[in-house]
């Protein structure tokens, strides 16, 4: 037998570890929004604060929206929540971005007492009790954050905490990209 | 050692069944994709999810193992825990109670989830590699069996005798030996 065939089970095992070594690169838990180039499913929910309120995908008509999906149950929207009040704060200033809140199979009281005792980072809360709206989203856990364009088109969807880094690598770029028109 | 032609055929043969044994086996695990629902989850959600006729169960059940759960990655919607497997089970349970055929339920949730979501991934360019891979190892592991013992037998059959050329050169050399021998003979 050729000595040189002897070397195929050895290219084949370095072949394979190159294509192992690729994929350890890749974040497997950012999976990308199939809703990704697609407007806000339709929706008429009420909002937290005022029961009587109703908000429909309307909403995100006009603004550049970040909708963060959180719910008081969720130790790591605790962990993310002081990150978007100070954002808030910084978002203050312009009139083109803002924070909405979606609050995902949570009880109403339960959430407005969080909101009251660490501080209410969102223009708006939509209050999703039965987590609907969170579905057709395709939100499978929280905290996720939906970067949604003023035209109501879903540009982009942040798995897990949005923290400084989160924000200044990757939901800041996008924002000005979409600031800069269309 | 190395098997001559003199090998009793019986230990031939065991090699032969052993190597083919070990081929059914690799073939036999290029069949393992989704995995069927398990018998515990099957009793748990016959309650919470009643069905008119057997055949609707029985259809309700291949739904769910044929979902992936976004959450908890390598297990279906069938035995998965995690709140968004238990909202999609709704799903799935309210869109056939209405109705719905198996192909609208289950783009309606991978129009939301994303194709991640069929436990058996779509068979398109991006994932001919991922469903061929298993079926070109065990073609390729094959061919090197069917190399591997076709010239083991080449070697084998050779001849172990001498060729004429040999035969004349060895001639030569033990006369000569001798010759010398007789020659060189006297020491002083």
């Amino acid at each position: 037998m050729k000595r040189s065939l002897l070397f195929i089970p050895l290219l084949l095992a370095i072949a394979l570890g190159l294509v192992l070594y690729f994929g350890l690169g890749t974040d497997k838990s950012q999976r990308p929004s199939a809703l990704v180039g697609d407007p806000v499913p339709p929706f008429n929910l009420p909002g937290l604060a005022d029961p009587g309120q109703r908000y429909t995908e309307a909403m995100f008509q006009g603004q550049i929206t970040l909708l963060n999906v959180w719910g008081t149950w969720c130790p790591a929207c605790r962990h993310e929540h002081p990150y978007l009040v100070s954002l808030a704060r910084q978002l203050g200033q312009d009139s083109t971005v803002r924070l909405v809140g979606l609050n995902y199979k949570d009880t109403r009281d339960a959430a407005r007492e969080w909101l009251r005792d660490l501080g209410n980072p969102y223009q708006q809360v939509v209050f999703d009790a039965d987590g609907t709206l969170g579905f057709d989203l395709g939100v499978y856990g929280a905290p996720e954050t939906f970067v949604i364009d003023a035209d109501g088109v879903i540009r982009y969807r942040h798995v897990g905490i949005v923290n400084e880094q989160v924000w200044a690598e990757t939901l800041q770029p996008l924002i000005q990209t979409l600031k800069g028109g269309s | 050692m190395t098997g001559g032609p003199g090998q009793p055929a019986s230990r031939r043969a065991r090699r032969l069944a052993l190597l083919l044994c070990l081929f059914l086996a690799a073939l036999g695990s290029t069949g393992a994709a989704a995995q069927p629902v398990t018998p515990a989850a099957e009793a748990g959600t016959a309650d919470l999810y009643p069905f008119p006729s057997a055949a609707e169960q029985a259809r309700f059940q291949a739904l769910l193992s044929e979902l992936r759960c976004p959450m908890c990655e390598n297990q279906t919607i069938a035995d998965s825990g995690a709140p968004i497997a238990a909202d999609m089970r709704d799903r799935v349970y309210r869109m056939m109670r209405g109705g719905a055929s198996d192909d609208a339920i289950v783009t309606a949730l991978v129009q939301r989830f994303g194709d991640y979501v069929r436990y058996r991934p779509v068979f398109d360019a991006r994932t001919a590699l991922l469903w061929l891979t298993p079926a070109l190892v065990v073609l390729i592991g094959a061919a090197a069996i069917v190399l591997l013992v076709r010239h083991r037998r080449r070697v084998r059959a050779a001849p172990t005798a001498l060729t004429s050329q040999q035969r004349a050169r060895a001639d030569h050399l033990l006369t000569e030996g001798s010759e010398g021998r007789r020659s060189g003979g006297g020491e002083a």
